[in-house]
């Protein structure tokens, strides 16, 4: 199990590894960059939604967060990128910790409502300072640098976003396979159960939820630097849905679903925009038709149908 | 000061009693089902959507009203044969994600077909101002509220004196229990799908003429019903009501005296704040939950 496990790892790799080398042309190299960042939030949302099975609504405000940090820290109070980037993702993990407490005496649905209502308000407070963040239409994000060099090419970017990756590939893996790892898959299997045993449910809950919500942050950071503007679209509900989509499409509980997730989603918009008009109602159509007929996910059925081919 | 609090009471209870609709919605296909339709604000949109076609398209404004109804009731009927009966028993967010999939293909189909414009209908009996201690009351208003508590009144006596309504309480308190004892259960989540499309429908309906319509109008009306399903308590009747009423004045009263720019963050904070200390809402069950 554990040597099959790397063995997917060392698969992700080597694409990264070869992919820059065969791409057509940069457009191919800026969706793969956008592909590889939302595989590292959507590792993240994974351990909480799939693992510890609880739902959050509402990532796409902590990736507001962190992005928003990185974009008005430097511009107004001329901060330097990378301290900005940690300042979001400290604001992020304790704005996470604060309500993570009372919000995980909740289940299922409220948990939902409460995420999903964080959510709302983070991004309409966005929209409405205007005089900070831009307001709806956005504002731009200072270049990255460290020691006086500058990430500025598809190229760099390319390379700091695949080492990210395989880093977050690698060390979900391990964290799955840890105590904390296990404490969660148990809270997801039976909270009463698990708490007979000895796992301090809630703080088990409240880790990974700041965990995931720090992942967000700092993932949200690197999109404004990369892109180079940022706007309050990145923090609505719809963004929150589609990252939590690309974790159920992808596999729950299942870190290579996570990445087949990340990808499918992030293309899929491109191959929509042939239909003209359509595209939101293909774009529900698909979520609908692949929840009906694979409600597990694409990773996972795939693998039990191949484990019994075998 | 009277005036302006009245003023703000008046639009407030008039949101609040669609929000109610969209809450009883919500409370009808989660007790039937345990899940959380995520579409219910499509059918608020659509009933306002189709009501406006079906006027401009010349006919009388009953029977657009009773088609602008009937439709989306069709429609959830279909959103539940196709897409919720299939996967019963799934988990929670696989069935968020598919009711969330049906609620972006009918926005994204009435884009298609009605455009992208704002749309309005005339008021059912004129626009003519009635003045109440230095406030103002649209007559439209008064259509909302009443017709929400002749809604109130007849699910009240649905659920409490005919054997159909019954039999839907008791799958909503146990599906097993209620299946032994004989209850199509199936013929209840049907029921419950086209009964709470249409309160949304209605609820849409009604208030089209105050606040306009258009595709994505759906989104917030449906996020608000949520907040007010929760805050009365998730799969309670009551509840739904006096949680979409509350829902309504608290964002009045806010967007009035506090800030207008953020109206649509206030039901958000309401309900963090009522989760954090009654995290069932304010009339939700204790419930055990069996290990």
């Amino acid at each position: 199990m554990r040597n099959r496990a790397y063995n997917g790892l060392y698969i992700v790799i080597a694409i990264l590894l070869v992919l820059p080398f065969v791409l057509p042309n940069s457009f191919y190299l800026d969706l793969v960059i956008r592909m590889a960042i939302n595989a590292v939030i959507v590792l993240g949302l994974n351990l909480l939604i799939g693992f510890a099975g609880q739902i959050s609504l509402g990532h796409a405000g902590f990736l507001g967060i962190g992005a928003y940090a990185s974009a008005v820290l430097p511009t107004h109070f001329g901060w330097h990128p990378v301290l900005a980037m940690v300042a979001g993702a400290v604001a992020t993990g304790v704005l996470a910790a604060l309500v993570a407490r009372p919000i995980f005496k909740l289940k299922g649905n409220y948990l939902a409502m409460a995420t999903l209502g964080l959510g709302i308000i983070l991004s309409i407070a966005l929209r409405n300072e205007a005089q900070w963040t831009g307001g709806p239409d956005g504002m731009p994000v200072p270049a990255f640098g460290v020691f006086g060099f500058e990430l500025s090419s598809d190229k760099h970017w390319y390379w700091v976003v695949a080492v990210l990756l395989s880093v977050s590939v690698w060390a979900s893996l391990n964290l799955i396979d840890s105590p904390f790892g296990r404490a969660l898959r148990a809270l997801h299997g039976s909270e009463v159960a698990s708490r007979v045993v000895g796992v301090d449910v809630v703080r088990y809950k409240v880790s990974i939820f700041v965990l995931s919500a720090v992942f967000a942050s700092l993932m949200g950071s690197i999109t404004a630097h990369y892109v180079g503007f940022v706007t309050p679209n990145l923090a609505d509900f719809f963004h929150s849905i589609e990252l939590v989509t690309m974790v159920v499409i992808g596999g729950m509980a299942s870190v290579y679903g996570s990445l087949v997730g990340a990808v499918l989603l992030t293309a899929l918009p491109q191959a929509l925009a042939t239909f003209e008009g359509w595209e939101t109602v293909v774009f529900g159509a698909i979520l609908m038709i692949c929840m009906i007929f694979l409600p597990k996910g694409l990773v996972p059925t795939l693998a039990a149908k191949l484990g019994k081919g075998e | 000061m009277l005036a302006q609090f009245l003023q703000f009471l008046f639009s407030g209870v008039t949101v609040g009693a669609t929000y109610a609709l969209a809450a009883l919605g919500f409370t009808l296909i989660y007790n039937a089902s345990n899940v959380i339709n995520f579409a219910q604000g499509e059918f608020i949109m659509l009933g306002g959507m189709l009501a406006v076609f079906f006027v401009q398209s010349g006919l009388p404004l009953p029977a657009a009203l009773v088609l602008a109804i009937l439709v989306p009731a069709i429609v959830g009927i279909l959103i539940e044969k196709l897409a919720i009966e299939p996967v019963k028993g799934a988990e929670t967010v696989t069935l968020i994600i598919i009711t969330i999939g049906a609620s972006l293909v009918i926005r994204g189909l009435t884009a298609v077909i009605f455009g992208k414009g704002t749309h309005s209908l005339p008021a059912f009996s004129g626009d003519e101002p009635i003045q109440i201690l230095g406030a103002t009351l649209m007559p439209q208003s008064l259509w909302v509220l009443g017709v929400t508590a002749i809604v109130v009144v007849v699910l009240w006596y649905f659920f409490n004196r005919t054997l159909t309504g019954k039999a839907m309480l008791a799958t909503s308190y146990n599906r097993v229990a209620a299946e032994l004892v004989g209850i199509n259960t199936n013929g209840v989540l049907f029921m419950s799908f086209a009964m709470s499309a249409a309160l949304g429908a209605l609820g849409g309906i009604l208030v089209t003429p105050i606040t306009l319509t258009s595709y994505d109008a759906g989104i917030m009306m449906g996020l608000k019903g949520f907040v007010a399903a929760v805050l009365g308590g998730l799969g309670n009747g009551l509840g739904a009501v006096v949680g979409g009423l509350l829902v309504g004045i608290l964002e009045a009263m806010g967007a009035g005296y506090l800030s207008s720019a953020y109206k649509d963050a206030i039901p958000f904070v309401l309900i963090l704040f009522i989760l954090f200390f009654m995290p069932r809402g304010l009339f939700g069950a204790r419930v055990t939950d069996r290990v």
